[in-house]
């Protein structure tokens, strides 16, 4: 029986499993959850004053897109202007010098190749830590620019569900666990970078700084597919790079951080989430402690910080915020 | 603890899980055929890339590469492009046209090697692979730019491809004519390194104009010694006729096809061709 909650519960839930039901909960949970119970009138009014008090916030998103068109853009202009700081593309890149080499594509030439060089280690390894440092699947929301699109095409989907023209459906969420299994599967296989052949990251990375290509042909496929049937469907259900990081990032300092106390159950946080599951415990009732880290599928996106009325979602430094 | 019963789930959430696994098992099923429609362009016969100076051979190659395009940024002469979606599992890994810009290998150094963060291009093969009969190069290659250099030879043991004479009747020299202006008009945009010009600078190929009383281009602008030579061509009537013949030393870099001015080029680069 895997702990709501426990690490083991956040990492299968990444791979595709359902969030686990808390059964035990903490005392000061129990002691939050039967409040909002025995005294709905205080809990109504709380929740009225923090609709009342919250300003829709954009802070997050707008940090965000800022480092992830500045990031890009340092690759763009490194090549382009020759100043030679951001060299390569996001597959791998070297930063005034230093090898840095995405984990996935590193993964997959590895297998593919059968052969790893010194320079491979030294980047994928450089990699590695940067960002379990700095939460794993960040690097997705804060540096993939297929995630920008994405998010713009997100945009139109809800637009488009709300006058009724298109409707959100879903897919298993172990599918994602499947696709990581089957691509490596296929690079040890076939000896082929099999996923990369596919993968818009890859391609918008060199699209941007190469010139454009018909493999963005594809990304239009994959943007038209998310528009008209499933809302965020490539990074949701496919992109095994996503998996890669939200495993390197698993027991990254960085994350967000749930706090029963705050939260009046609006539920807002779940509407613009890449990954609601991670989001179970906001649910009513079914926090297990009053303070719960988010899960490793968690992008460190901020948008349900931004989106929270009551301040109940926080950034987190592990460490590093009770010192300060 | 009690045992409770599973609760009974509803047929229309039923039908629902059942509708997602299957849409599920499409959307898998799809996009890995999908992926491995990638192989197609790769397994065509005739669809061959000349590569930069130091690639594996070609599966362990596009195994290898991991797509970041280092080696285009370092090109002097811009020579290293990046496949598009035609090519399928070699999307995103760097080739060469050499009709429109050849290998002139002007950085001296193999700069593309030296960028490549994975070892698809390398100087130096891992003994585990494979070398090809006739593409190892029985000796180092002399640079004719670095020829009066302490270190006149280039970083490489293996060729490219090797130039061939595939139309010899277009072949100006074999016709025994002469060549005036630039080797590929005014509009050519390929670079080349004239050591009279600069020898760290590249320049455009439109900006030198020739006057020779017989075309030998691919023989003047070939950057490595003793490549390809002028031998006098089967003893005819008349006018001199020569021909160009490509020797050992030939590494495939594709100067020869870039410069020839004749349309088709009548000298080309046999990609990964031996000698």
């Amino acid at each position: 029986m895997v702990k709501s909650g426990s690490l083991a519960d956040r990492v299968l839930t990444m791979l595709g499993r359902d969030p686990a039901k808390a059964v035990e909960f903490r005392d000061e949970a129990v002691r939050l959850h039967t409040l909002r119970r025995e005294d709905p009138a205080a809990f109504r009014s709380a929740r009225a004053a923090a609709r009342t008090g919250h300003v829709p916030s954009h802070r997050w998103r707008n940090r965000r897109w800022a480092v992830l068109v500045a990031v890009n853009l340092l690759f763009v202009v490194s090549f382009w202007l020759d100043i030679q700081i951001l060299e390569g593309a996001l597959t791998a890149s070297r930063f005034v010098g230093f090898h840095l080499i995405d984990l996935n594509s590193a993964l997959q030439v590895m297998l593919a190749h059968k052969h790893i060089i010194v320079n491979l280690v030294i980047g994928t390894a450089t990699v590695l830590v940067l960002w379990l440092l700095l939460g794993g699947r960040s690097f997705c929301s804060w540096v993939c620019p297929y995630h920008l699109v994405s998010e713009l095409a997100e945009k139109l989907h809800l637009a488009l569900a709300r006058r009724d023209l298109v409707s959100d459906h879903d897919f298993h969420r172990g599918l994602r666990t499947v696709f990581w299994l089957v691509f490596g599967v296929l690079a040890w296989v076939t000896g082929y970078t099999v996923f990369e052949t596919l993968s818009p990251t890859g391609i918008l990375s060199r699209a941007l700084i190469y010139g454009p290509g018909l493999a963005l042909a594809w990304v239009l496929l994959i943007v038209v597919f998310e528009v008209a049937y499933s809302r965020r469907a490539w990074c949701r259900y496919v992109c095994p790079i996503g998996l890669t990081y939200g495993v390197a990032g698993t027991l990254s300092p960085v994350r967000v951080v749930y706090r029963l106390d705050r939260c009046v159950h609006e539920l807002d946080c779940k509407k613009v989430c890449l990954v609601p599951h991670v989001l179970d415990p906001v649910v009513r009732g079914r926090a297990a402690a009053a303070t719960m880290p988010i899960g490793p599928d968690c992008t460190r996106c901020g948008l349900c910080v931004d989106a929270c009325p009551s301040g109940a979602l926080a950034f987190e430094i592990k460490g590093l915020s009770k010192l300060l | 603890m009690d045992e409770r019963a599973p609760r009974p789930v509803s047929k229309a959430r039923r039908a629902t899980t059942r509708r997602r696994f299957l849409r599920s098992a499409l959307l898998g099923a799809g996009l890995v055929a999908i992926a491995l429609a990638g192989r197609v362009p790769v397994a065509r016969a005739g669809h061959r890339r000349l590569r930069p100076p130091g690639a594996l051979d070609e599966s362990d190659f596009l195994a290898s590469c991991i797509k970041c395009g280092q080696c285009v940024q370092v090109c002097p002469v811009e020579a290293i492009v990046l496949a598009d979606l035609p090519d399928g599992y070699g999307v995103g890994v760097p080739y060469i046209d050499a009709r429109a810009q050849a290998c002139d290998f002007s950085c001296d150094a193999v700069q593309c090697v030296l960028a490549c963060p994975t070892g698809a291009l390398v100087y130096r093969k891992p003994v585990f692979l494979p070398t090809r009969d006739g593409a190892r190069l029985a000796r180092p290659p002399i640079l004719r730019a670095k020829a009066k250099d302490p270190e006149p030879t280039l970083e490489l043991r293996e060729r490219m491809g090797l130039a061939r004479l595939v139309r010899p009747d277009a072949c100006l020299a074999v016709q025994g004519k002469p060549y005036q202006g630039s080797a590929r008009g005014p509009a050519f945009r390929g670079k080349l390194r004239y050591m009279d010009v600069d020898r760290w600078k590249p320049v455009a190929v439109s900006s030198r104009r020739y006057d020779l009383d017989l075309c030998d281009l691919c023989v003047r602008e070939c950057p490595i010694q003793d490549a390809i030579a002028l031998v006098p061509a089967e003893a005819s009537a008349g006018a001199a006729r020569m021909r160009p013949e490509v020797g050992e030393s030939c590494v495939g870099c594709g100067v020869c096809e870039m410069v020839c001015p004749v349309e088709p080029s009548a000298i080309v680069v046999e990609e990964r061709a031996t000698w």
